[in-house]
């Protein structure tokens, strides 16, 4: 696969969003294209816009101007419901799990969409409904394998730790099954050793799930290492684009993140 | 986590999803159940009308659960919902169809209505979505009493004639018993089926957490409404149960009140799940039983009270319940069932 190839379309293609909170300018002019295999990261300072951007891609913000197109869907136009049956899946920055259930039930719940039984079927429960629930569980089962969190399985998720927390989480993601997974900062508040252990599984979704990802994230040297391209926002104004060798020596990023000298 | 027995083992995705998981407990719940159905046999009429009664608010109580325990969506309204139930089975009755028909019917009637009182969810949550409830604890009471007063009978209501089945005739506490406790298996059954499923995974999402929920592809406005109807379908079979115990309905038996009884039961019970609404309804119903019997006792001991004894006290009582819950077991008694459980099996550890 060869990511930055130009022939191939784009996954996702965002196009000069405008995204305004009253006088408050979010997102001005903004585009940004995901290629298909790619690990993108979105960067910049705090409030330039980053959630804001994933937000729009999740139909939780309509931008007042732009569009985004994915799977020949434009996504502003899409009920947030609906665009996780186009193939996206994201996480959160505070965590949104279903604290209530168990770790196993959230990534179940996360199967809703590829479930088709019915009311009736659900509350007779044997036949279809038990069959359709064990051939999902074994789906889930892996995920579960996958992130080793089979000790903490039937655990309800709001009593877990933090990072595990973080990983039930990414489990949910991935049980959609989805084109195009959004992750907001992933590895926000973690020691060093669970940054390792997300990485990894960042990596291994991408090399052995073949998933394109959209990261958002807040440590320089880890988005360095794992991303293929990076944007970077600044105000809500895209500042640069490019490899993470090409960002590195980017002036505009330089003096976004650790201002200008002020005597040269 | 719960805490197995030693040796209790999983051997396939199946065995580790049923509800009954090895031997002894399917011996459990046949002994149970042979208990349950054998009682009328043994037990007086006075403990069999309580059963009776318990079954009822059961089924009431589980349908409450799965809109408030489950989902999250507050109602004030479980008795109006009962109400059309019982109208239902009454006039159908009137008209000829027999119980057995008249009683899924007025399920299905119960739960349309509750999902037309569900409409607002899709806009306001929590103490508004209450209030928006309680418009029909006010409106329909109030339509059976003023509309139509040639077919729902107006203040007085109606009287119903016992339900057949061939030579048998279900006008006792001891006959009355195999309908309402055959009801109440089944409608628990489901209850704990849809927990376990797609449908109650998306109606738990709902309530923890909605933004994350339609992120999932779970579409809120469409989920709250099932969950209303279902909630308002246990309630039209209760009403429906209900109108043929009591043989006698008005408006004034699904008061507010009875609403707020209803939400005690799920609350005691503990919200959220399929054993609590068990516990909760019987817990609150053998309280209410309790208070009656002691009336007479009290006023002799507070004579200067006694007029007000009997009225007064059943909402005290379960005022006070109420709140000690609220503050010191917020997760009622199938959370305490639950800690009963784990400690039996650990013993004799602490943990």
């Amino acid at each position: 696969m060869t990511p930055n190839s130009v022939s191939t379309p784009p996954l996702l293609q965002a196009e000069n969003l405008h995204l305004f909170f009253g006088g408050l300018s979010a997102l001005v002019n903004v585009s940004f294209q995901v290629r298909p295999g790619e690990i993108l990261a979105l960067i910049g300072p705090n409030g330039a816009g980053k959630t804001s951007a994933l937000n729009c891609l999740n139909g939780f913000y309509r931008p007042q101007k732009g569009h985004i197109l994915f799977a020949n869907h434009d996504l502003t136009r899409t009920p947030t419901h609906q665009i996780s049956r186009l193939g996206i899946a994201r996480t959160f920055q505070n965590i949104a799990l279903y604290t209530g259930m168990t770790a196993l039930d959230n990534l179940m719940a996360a199967r809703h969409i590829r479930m088709n039984q019915s009311m009736f079927a659900s509350a007779l429960y044997f036949g279809a409904a038990q069959r359709e629930e064990i051939a999902h569980r074994r789906v889930v089962e892996e995920i579960i394998d996958f992130l080793e969190i089979e000790h903490i399985r039937k655990a309800t998720v709001g009593a877990l730790p933090y990072g595990l927390r973080k990983r039930v989480e990414l489990g949910r993601a991935l049980a959609l099954e989805p084109r195009l997974l959004l992750l907001d900062e992933p590895m926000a508040g973690m020691n060093v050793e669970e940054k390792e252990d997300m990485a990894r599984f960042i990596l291994d979704i991408h090399e052995r799930r073949q998933m394109t990802l959209l990261l958002v994230e807040h440590d320089m040297g880890l988005v360095m290492d794992i991303a293929q391209r990076v944007v970077v926002l600044d105000f809500g104004v895209k500042i640069a684009e490019g490899t993470p060798s090409e960002i590195k020596a980017n002036p505009a990023v330089i003096k976004a993140y650790l201002g200008e000298a002020e005597h040269k | 986590m719960a805490i197995r027995l030693a040796g209790d083992f999983d051997i396939s995705y199946a065995h580790d999803m049923a509800i009954l998981r090895n031997h002894g407990q399917w011996v459990m719940l046949i002994v149970f159940l042979t208990g349950l159905f054998a009682l009328p046999f043994v037990a007086d009429g006075k403990t069999l009308g309580l059963l009776n009664i318990i079954g009822i608010s059961i089924i009431a109580a589980h349908g409450l659960n799965i809109l408030l325990g489950y989902t999250g969506q507050i109602s004030l309204g479980q008795a109006a919902f009962m109400a059309v139930g019982a109208y239902t089975t009454a006039v159908l009755m009137k008209y000829g169809v027999a119980f057995w028909f008249a009683l899924p019917i007025s399920g299905v009637v119960g739960g349309i209505i509750g999902l037309l009182f569900g409409l607002p969810s899709l806009r306001i949550k929590g103490f508004y979505l209450a209030m928006a409830t309680l418009s029909a604890q006010i409106i329909i009471p109030w339509f059976f009493r003023n509309v139509r007063v040639d077919i729902f009978g107006g203040t007085p209501g109606l009287t119903i004639a016992p339900p057949r089945l061939g030579e048998l005739v279900f006008n006792t506490q001891e006959t009355m018993y195999f309908p309402i406790m055959l009801t109440v298996v089944v409608c628990t059954l489901v209850a704990k089926n849809i927990a376990r499923t797609r449908l109650g995974r998306a109606l738990i999402a709902i309530r923890d957490n909605d933004l994350a929920a339609e992120v999932l592809g779970i579409e809120q406005f469409s989920y709250k409404l099932r969950a209303f109807f279902i909630s308002a379908f246990y309630a039209g079979l209760a009403g429906s149960l209900w109108a043929v115990y009591a043989r006698s309905i008005n408006p004034e038996q699904f008061s507010l009140l009875n609403s707020v009884w209803y939400l005690g039961m799920v609350i005691v019970g503990g919200m959220g799940s399929a054993l609590g609404p068990i516990l909760g309804a019987s817990f609150i119903r053998i309280l209410e039983e309790s208070t009656v019997q002691l009336a007479p006792a009290l006023s002799k001991m507070f004579p200067q009270a006694a007029a007000g004894m009997l009225a007064a006290l059943g909402p005290l009582v379960f005022g006070l319940v109420l709140a000690l819950f609220l503050i010191f077991e917020p997760r009622g008694l199938a959370h305490r069932w639950e800690l009963l459980k784990a400690a039996w099996r650990l013993r004799p550890f602490a943990h």
